[in-house]
């Protein structure tokens, strides 16, 4: 097996006296899809925003791509080559879907300050070719009808989408979805499953998920890790994780509680 | 659906997104070849004449313009107007529009760092005095505003950077608070550094000078109308220098902290860096109006430099709007005109002698202290309430209106409300 593209070591994080990750140690390997589950509160967003450096980890260690990102600022992990969406859209209200995705390709300028304030023919060129690879996100999520609108106006699908366009503009490694299929109607769910497939198959991206929809966890997961009370249960195929006796009982609760 | 309709991907961030730029350009230079030729040639031309050669070129700049580009043109002829505005207007007149220049300098400062960044400030007026002190005192020195304007939007940058500093640990009010201590601190060393800004009595300002007798070439810039043409070149540049930033990725990072701070990290903006910027920029911008403002009206106080000034330019920004750089034009419109109306609207009323009682009161009114104060509040009321756009929001709406002339319909600019946007990571 090829060396894995993301290592978490016995990741804790503590709020309080609640220990939200509790020694979460798992490992993705590159291109394929991996899904979180668990029950509410079981922690699965919380690993996001570890992994994604919003979070201070009270203890453990991620690994990204062979670099320690454990203590890295939260700005520069967009650089190491990790997009988030997020579960309840964190979109740029007031501004365009063109300017959104823009934001996403920020990862990649060169040009500085100086450059931009005088528009220079370097940044200009640099703009046009921001541009370019924006318009390929665009084509990939068929998103040319609501270019130029404005994020506030538009409905919760395509916001949805815009999101996920945001991450991919930024042409990352590994992409962390938020659930991805919250908030949508079937055809939008199934529409993302072959929009997901399509990011590990064309773009070879790596895809962690956090997804509540089985079905959608079952046509695109690789891998699924169930998690409980911040700990992990169980990691393994997706019919596997969901036979697992710890799984069913965190879902279902166990007989003698029921 | 790859065949949309596309151009360049060059189009967007062109500023005349339809074209005509290099027309609009090369229509302003043949303008100031012309002026500039009759006055070599020391053409003495009366204000028909003025009007008449406007006039005329503005017919054949139109004729040119229109065949490339809308918004090229009605620019072209805005700069026509405001190049030939001081032959025609009586200097009075030039000078409130020279004073229209030097707000909306601050006021582009404030677009990018109120309406891109979201970052409020109250401390603007301790840029301002830091421009106008630097220049005047740079002047006083004998240097000339290829020095004293530069230093003193260096200076005000350095000073924005640390006013910044906050920022990156508050918003909202605590952030206006904040500034607003700063800027006291400002207003307090510059009334108490005798030695080097005569404290409180004030210091008279230079006008601005360009070259150095020793170079065998100077100009003294002294009357209303060259003070006028260097404002308007001043802003100009500082209008460029804005849309520039707000075409660029250092805006969109503004932007996107704005609007989600989360987001933006996540996507790779460095927040501690994007707002000090932020500042710098808006701040650089201030203490450029600050400089010539103080060369304007020829004498500079702390007095002048308080909370109200601070609240002024705010005020300014909620009138003109925040969404678009001529919210800073509009605003400053209305910063200059505004003090006019009241005096006007004093000047106005009938004596209050005579009257009943409630009349009495309502004529007195407008020569009671604090009614500019109070006009100015209820104005910002009005203005949140029904056009949080602004007076470049109204504009936009009378626009389309004429646009749309026959199939306006009534509700179409009713507020759409949203509910779903998440606030709790702003």
């Amino acid at each position: 097996m090829s060396r894995p593209l993301l290592c978490v070591r016995d990741l804790a994080i503590q709020f309080g006296g609640v220990r939200a990750v509790d020694g979460a140690t798992f490992d993705v390997m590159p291109g394929e899809v991996f899904t979180i589950i668990g029950p509410n509160g079981a922690g699965k967003s919380t690993i996001f925003n570890l992994v994604s450096r919003i979070y201070d980890a009270t203890a453990g260690t991620i690994v990204f791509d062979g670099h320690d990102i454990t203590r890295m600022p939260v700005h520069r992990i967009a650089a190491q080559g990790i997009a988030r969406t997020f579960q309840n859209n964190e979109l740029f209200e007031y501004a365009t879907v063109l300017q959104n995705l823009l934001v996403g390709r920020h990862r990649h300028r060169r040009t500085g300050l100086l450059a931009h304030v005088l528009f220079t023919p370097g940044a200009r060129r640099e703009e046009e070719h921001h541009r370019r690879k924006v318009e390929e996100v665009i084509d990939f999520l068929d998103l040319q009808h609501y270019r130029d609108q404005s994020i506030a106006g538009l409905p919760y699908g395509v916001r949805k989408k815009v999101e996920l366009g945001r991450a991919l503009a930024a042409e990352p490694k590994l992409l962390l979805l938020d659930e991805p299929s919250s908030g949508l109607n079937v055809e939008e769910t199934e529409e993302m499953s072959f929009w997901i497939s399509d990011i590990k198959k064309l773009l070879g991206i790596t895809v962690v998920m956090i997804e509540h929809d089985m079905s959608l966890v079952n046509d695109v997961s690789d891998r699924v890790l169930a998690l409980n009370y911040g700990k992990v249960i169980a990691v393994g195929t997706p019919s596997e994780v969901q036979a697992h006796p710890e799984v069913v009982r965190a879902y279902l609760g166990s007989e003698d509680t029921a | 659906m790859r065949f949309l309709l596309r151009t360049s991907y060059g189009q967007d961030i062109r500023l005349f997104p339809f074209g005509g730029a290099p027309a609009l350009w090369t229509g302003l230079a043949l303008w100031a070849a012309i002026v500039g030729g009759l006055n070599v040639a020391s053409l003495p031309l009366v204000r028909e004449g003025w009007l008449a050669l406007a006039a005329g070129y503005a017919l054949v700049f139109g004729l040119v313009l229109s065949r490339w580009g809308g918004a090229a043109f009605w620019y072209g002829l805005l700069g026509v107007a405001v190049i030939v505005a001081p032959m025609l207007v009586g200097t009075y007149f030039v000078g409130q529009l020279t004073f229209v220049f030097v707000y909306a300098i601050a006021g582009v400062g404030l677009v990018i760092l109120l309406g891109l960044a979201g970052q409020i400030s109250l401390g603007h007026a301790a840029f301002f005095a830091c421009g106008a002190y630097v220049a005047a005192i740079l002047n006083a020195e004998g240097w000339d505003i290829l020095v004293s304007l530069p230093a003193a939007v260096l200076v005000s940058a350095v000073l924005g950077v640390v006013i910044g500093l906050p920022a990156l640990r508050m918003t909202g009010i605590y952030l206006g608070f904040a500034t607003y201590a700063f800027a006291f601190i400002v207003e307090e060393i510059l009334a108490r550094w005798d030695s080097v800004t005569n404290g409180t009595l004030g210091i008279a300002v230079g006008s601005p000078v360009l070259g150095y007798e020793s170079w065998g070439w100077q100009a003294v810039l002294e009357t209303e109308v060259e003070l006028y043409f260097l404002a308007l070149a001043l802003f100009v540049g500082t209008l460029v220098v804005g849309l520039n930033v707000q075409r660029s990725p250092t805006g969109r990072a503004m932007m996107a902290i704005r609007d989600s701070e989360t987001a933006a990290a996540s996507m790779g903006v460095n927040l501690a860096v994007t707002k000090t910027t932020a500042f710098a920029l808006s701040a650089a911008m201030a203490g450029l109006a600050g400089a010539l403002y103080g060369h304007v009206l020829h004498f500079i106080s702390p007095e002048q430099f308080t909370i109200l000034l601070s609240i002024n330019l705010l005020v300014m920004m909620i009138v003109g709007g925040l969404g678009a750089m001529h919210g800073a034009v509009f605003g400053a419109v209305f910063l200059v005109m505004m003090p006019q109306a009241i005096s006007a609207l004093k000047g106005a009323m009938p004596p209050a002698e005579g009257l009943p009682e409630v009349l009495a009161f309502l004529v007195s009114l407008p020569s009671a202290p604090g009614f500019e104060a109070g006009i100015y509040g209820l104005i910002i009321i009005l203005f949140i309430i029904f056009e949080p756009m602004g007076l470049h929001g109204l504009w936009l709406k009378v626009k389309t209106w004429f646009r749309l002339f026959p199939l306006y319909k009534k509700g179409m600019f009713k507020r759409q409300k949203s509910y779903m946007a998440s606030e709790r990571n702003r």
